[in-house]
């Protein structure tokens, strides 16, 4: 097996300096009946052809996004990746380290979660931020739990704009905290009065900027009303791209920004592996979950890196941690890290304009199809349509010809009847002229 | 040492500044066209402010990354002798799958009917560890161990609530890893510590003692934190579910028994699977991770969503709580889980294949008794031979010397090794926790031996110095922890920024 | 130091009228190590004698900080926030975490006096 170096007379060398005359007899602590003598019931082993040729064979049943016209958004975004970014994180001394415990031997990893930190405290306007956390739906449900912490109030309110996945693990994560977990009807029309929720009990509100339909918010009168009644805003970002084009979280006040960074230098990968982030407030810094990467000094002064503020966290505080989290997404982060060095100021500006204007573009086409009605107001990247019919039907018959074309708003609110007929909509920078023709071209087919 | 150069470089080991000291405004390392925004529908909410990202071009980029690169151990680069933490070669071709166009970029919100091939991955990794586990169902979605055990504690005290009491305690071992404890408390249960015996097991008689009718589960790590397999697991699983409880497996050190040992013929309940340990995703320098659970008949029926079932011939994704799933406990995240890390592990598992894998496991036992033989009069072995995959060394070797265990796994820095696991399991005084695991030739062995035993000779011989003072050789020596706790810098700031006010 | 008392737990009180101070002991700060952060109870906060009332961290470790004495906090150590080295420098003195004010006389007869507890931490 080409994965194993010892050969079989390295074993029995082993074996015999051991002083045991088999391997069984270094398990002979399993008790016996739990002892399997047989191989278990699966293929044996295969080459390195074998296994690729039985890979390609599955990748090829998915259609990639790319592959053609798409229009996917709701929470992950097709953006176009630089090659030096994957090119990067292959270097074995990233992709194959483990956690940066030993600073002495990992400032590298140290000092790029130190930048990522810094990167994603000014892409959300906060004062700082954690070395990442799982994903962005995680990385919510954790911003309202640290709220409960902050606040010692057990009420939390979910904006009915707020991804229902985020709203899901939000309310499984925090059920047996004793969290009260208010989830607001998702609206259309994006009237909500969430301060009128506001009590002497709520912990935070949670919102979502551009939220789960597209549409983008001031937050700024919600953010007062909030800390006028001693409650903490959260906001979720879950297109991160939109913050160089939009004011961002901190700006509009918010306590807490928990968001998905997929969406820079980390591909679709079917759901996972994403980035979650996570910024808030300096004077919090001790109630937020997740690693911290601090500034420090060696002993020959030398500046140096090193994870900090640990007794935070499970291996040290165990059952009194802020969270039981004990990983970051460490490689995604860098990815993230790489792509917004890469871009830099002006790219990130231009990037964030050209998913805008991409996304104006083809909601001005869709608005000429007869039937179809493209949501009024402000958004960025994505937006809602209404169709005649059940929007599930008309997705399905056009990715049958090849168009994705979106994500119908039931896929995410099986139990909303009424949104049966919504269909989200995004387009980013990959987006061609070619395919807004092919997507306008193929829904005035099916709804005529 | 700070080498005395003019630039502060060291041959080459470069020194790097941070990103945002780099001389750039303007460029970028992304050609971008300015976009037309003349008809924009942001609503008046443009941002105004400058982000303060520096501009640079793309080999100024790869160069930054690069330097930093170099100034990292990696398990490419040499051994990671480090315990519970399973550091094994990960294998290219696990790369290249999973950034197969039909993996890398599918979106998870496709039409089914567009991602069956991903749907097959989700259910062929499913069937894998089902059959290694001996447990009948699994769920995909947690991103790392610790989600897992989350996950896993959730089906439980769901499990106890629709049985009409949720219960309130939860055993843990005193040697448990510290998400364990935290996992409990944040499914709302109070953790009741429970002691080892004289061998470095779980106390049977303590376990016993602890139950009753309140008890809603005991985790337990098997092959336990201390690299002992749990000789009286059986009896444990059979106190456990005596009560009504039920048996949570920390599932880190999987590596030792893979193939040989299926956790549900030991009684688990409920157990996470590292992929990223056991089944050799790249750790990434700390993610990230993915930590499916495999369950029990008994538990099955409350696993999260979203669940992959097979109708009419086709994978279909069960994402509300509807037929199997209606007792489910509801989504942990966003989406499936962690695919790039499923068709990583995938591809490992299938390369190994049923015989590999239980090779796997004696290979990984086989190297750390070897381990613990040459080394045994050397250094101190907490627990009598045989191990499994882990060696457990104290501190007792060094009384006296002046030389602590931070002191010794620092020494082996400037040896060209990562350190071990050190001061885990917290019931070991000075605990060195090492774990060669399978991908080491026996000459790689050898030289972790004998390198071990000369610092174990020159710790004793009283050079205290040339551990105190360690490392010498590295990109760093020891960091200012102290400091760096008291006055936390977490991020760059331009001088006089409000930012860097606000620090 | 003679009017001071201490926990089995390492803090220790000192009574002046009914307002009582607690900190850690100089023995416990030593075991610790640096000290990198405490975290303070709010002033007004009621406590039962033996509630947790304050953590004390080092790098690697956190303690919890008991109340000796029932009653509500009256005062706490900013200048351990600011500066929680000073409770390696003067745990004793100028390292204090709190003052409680105590309603009626707290029995102090099961904490141990200076003498005791150096034999205690002396093992």
């Amino acid at each position: 097996m080409r994965y194993l170096p010892l050969s079989p007379d390295d074993r029995s060398q082993m074996l015999g300096a051991i002083g045991v005359p088999s391997v069984d007899d270094l398990f002979k602590d399993v008790p016996q009946s739990a002892r399997r003598d047989g191989l278990l019931d699966l293929p044996m082993h295969q080459g390195e052809l074998e296994v690729e040729r039985a890979m390609e064979a599955m990748s090829a049943r998915n259609r990639p996004a790319g592959a053609g016209p798409s229009f996917l958004g709701g929470g992950a975004y097709r953006h176009h990746i630089p090659a030096s970014v994957d090119h990067l994180i292959q270097r074995s001394e990233f992709l194959t380290s483990y956690t940066p415990y030993q600073p002495e031997i990992s400032q590298g990893t140290l000092q790029f979660l130190f930048e990522f930190q810094t990167q994603v405290a000014m892409l959300t306007g906060m004062e700082i931020a954690n070395a990442s956390m799982y994903e962005g739906a995680t990385a919510c449900a954790e911003a309202v739990m640290m709220a409960g912490r902050l606040t010692r109030r057990h009420k939390a309110v979910l904006s009915g704009g707020l991804h229902p996945h985020y709203g899901a693990a939000v309310r499984t994560t925090s059920q047996f905290g004793a969290m009260d977990v208010v989830s607001k009807d998702p609206t259309l029309d994006g009237g909500e009065d969430l301060s009128a929720d506001l009590d002497d009990q709520t912990a935070c509100v949670v919102v979502q900027n551009p939220d789960v339909f597209g549409r983008l918010h001031d937050y700024s009168g919600l953010a007062a009303a909030c800390h006028e009644a001693g409650a903490l805003l959260v906001v979720a970002v879950t297109e991160v791209v939109s913050l160089g084009a939009v004011k961002s979280p901190g700006e509009m006040g918010a306590d807490i920004v928990a968001a998905e960074g997929q969406s820079l230098g980390v591909g679709l990968s079917f759901g996972g592996p994403y980035v979650g982030l996570m910024a808030a407030h300096k004077k919090h810094v001790r109630q937020m979950p997740g690693r911290l990467c601090g500034e420090a000094a060696d002993v020959d002064g030398r500046r140096s890196y090193v994870l900090t503020l640990s007794t935070r966290e499970q291996h040290i505080r165990r059952e009194k941690a802020t969270s039981n989290i004990c990983t970051n997404s460490g490689l995604c982060a860098l990815a993230f890290g790489i792509h917004v060095a890469l871009l830099g100021e002006v790219g990130m500006r231009r990037l964030a304009g050209l998913n805008h204007a991409a996304a104006v573009d083809l909601a001005g086409r869709l608005e000429k199809i007869p039937g179809v009605t493209v949501a009024d107001g402000a958004f960025f990247n994505e937006f809602t349509v209404t169709l005649p019919g059940p929007a599930a039907d008309v997705v399905q018959t056009l990715a049958d010809r090849d168009i994705l074309a979106g994500v119908p708003a039931s896929r995410l609110f099986p139990d909303r009847d009424e949104l049966a007929n919504v269909l989200l909509v995004a387009a980013t920078e990959t987006n061609t002229s070619p395919e807004m023709d092919a997507l306008v071209a193929g829904l005035t087919e099916v709804l005529s | 040492m700070k080498p005395d150069t003019s630039t502060g470089h060291k041959g080459l080991e470069l020194e790097e500044p941070l990103l945002f000291e780099l001389d750039g405004r303007d460029r970028s390392g992304v050609d971008l066209p300015e976009p037309d925004l003349s008809n924009n529908r942001l609503g008046g909410l443009e941002r105004t402010a400058p982000i303060g990202l520096p501009g640079l071009s793309e080999p100024e980029v790869v160069r930054h990354f690069v330097r930093l690169s170099q100034k990292n151990y990696s398990i490419d680069g040499n051994l990671y002798p480090l315990g519970s933490c399973t550091m094994k070669h990960n294998p290219r071709i696990n790369e290249k799958i999973a950034r197969m166009p039909g993996f890398a970029d599918a979106h998870p919100l496709q039409p089914e009917s567009t991602v069956q091939g991903a749907l097959e991955v989700l259910d062929t990794l499913g069937h894998w560890l089902k059959t290694i586990t001996g447990m009948p169902a699994v769920a995909m979605s947690p991103a790392a161990g610790a989600h897992g055990e989350l996950c896993g504690l959730m089906a439980i005290r769901s499990a106890h609530t629709a049985n009409g009491d949720p219960r309130k305690r939860v055993l843990v071992p005193e040697s448990a890893h510290g998400t364990n404890p935290a996992t409990a408390t944040l499914c709302g249960y109070k953790v009741d510590p429970v002691p080892g015996n004289d061998r470095g097991r779980i106390d049977l008689s303590a376990v016993k003692a602890k139950l009753g009718d309140d008890v809603a589960a005991i985790m337990l790590t098997n092959p336990n934190t201390l690299g002992l397999f749990e000789d009286e697991v059986l009896e444990v699983a059979e106190a456990i579910h005596s009560v009504g409880g039920y048996f949570y497996c920390d599932g880190a050190n999987l590596n030792a028994i893979v193939g040989r040992v299926r956790p549900g013929d030991l009684g688990v309940d409920a157990m996470h699977i590292n992929l990223h340990k056991t089944f050799s995703t790249p750790h990434g320098g700390g993610g990230p991770g993915s930590g499916p659970v495999a369950f029990s008949e008994a538990l099955a029926p409350f696993a999260p969503l979203p669940q992959v079932v097979t109708k009419d011939g086709k994978l279909h994704l069960l994402e509300t709580k509807t037929g199997e799933a209606a007792q489910s406990f509801g989504r942990l995240r966003s989406f499936h889980g962690q695919m790039g890390m499923f068709t990583r592990a995938l591809a490992y598992m299938m390369s190994h294949g049923a015989d590999g894998l239980r090779q796997i496991a004696e290979d990984a036992v086989l190297s750390a008794n070897y381990v613990l033989s040459q080394l045994q009069d050397d250094m101190s072995v907490a627990y009598p031979a045989p191990c499994m995959h882990e060696v457990l060394f104290d501190d007792t070797f060094l009384e006296g010397t002046g030389v602590t265990t931070l002191d010794f796994a620092k020494a082996m820095i400037d040896e060209g090794y990562h350190p071990m696991t050190v001061y885990f399991p917290l019931v070991v005084h000075g605990a060195m926790l090492t774990e060669p695991t399978e991908s080491e030739s026996k000459a790689s062995l050898d030289n972790l031996i004998s390198t071990l035993k000369y610092l174990a000779d020159k710790a004793k011989s009283g050079d205290a110095t040339h551990f105190t003072e360690a490392p010498r050789l590295a990109p760093r020596r020891r960091v200012d922890e102290t400091a760096a706790a008291r006055n936390p810098v977490l991020r760059w700031a331009p001088p006089s920024s409000p930012a860097q006010a606000a620090e | 130091m003679s009017d001071k008392h201490y926990t089995e737990d390492h803090e220790w009180v000192s009574m002046d009228g009914d307002i009582a101070t607690v900190g850690i002991s100089n023995y416990a700060q030593d075991q610790l190590g640096d000290v990198v952060f405490v975290e303070l109870p709010d002033t007004g906060a009621s406590l039962e004698k033996g509630a947790e009332v304050a953590v004390v961290e080092s790098v690697k470790a956190a303690s919890e900080v008991y109340a000796p004495v029932a009653g509500d906090v009256v005062e706490v150590n900013d200048a351990i926030g600011d500066n929680p080295s000073l409770v390696n420098e003067d745990a004793e003195g100028e390292g204090w975490f709190l003052k409680i004010k105590v309603a009626g006389a707290p029995d102090l007869s099961e904490l141990m006096d200076a003498s005791a507890y150096a034999d205690e931490v002396a093992d």
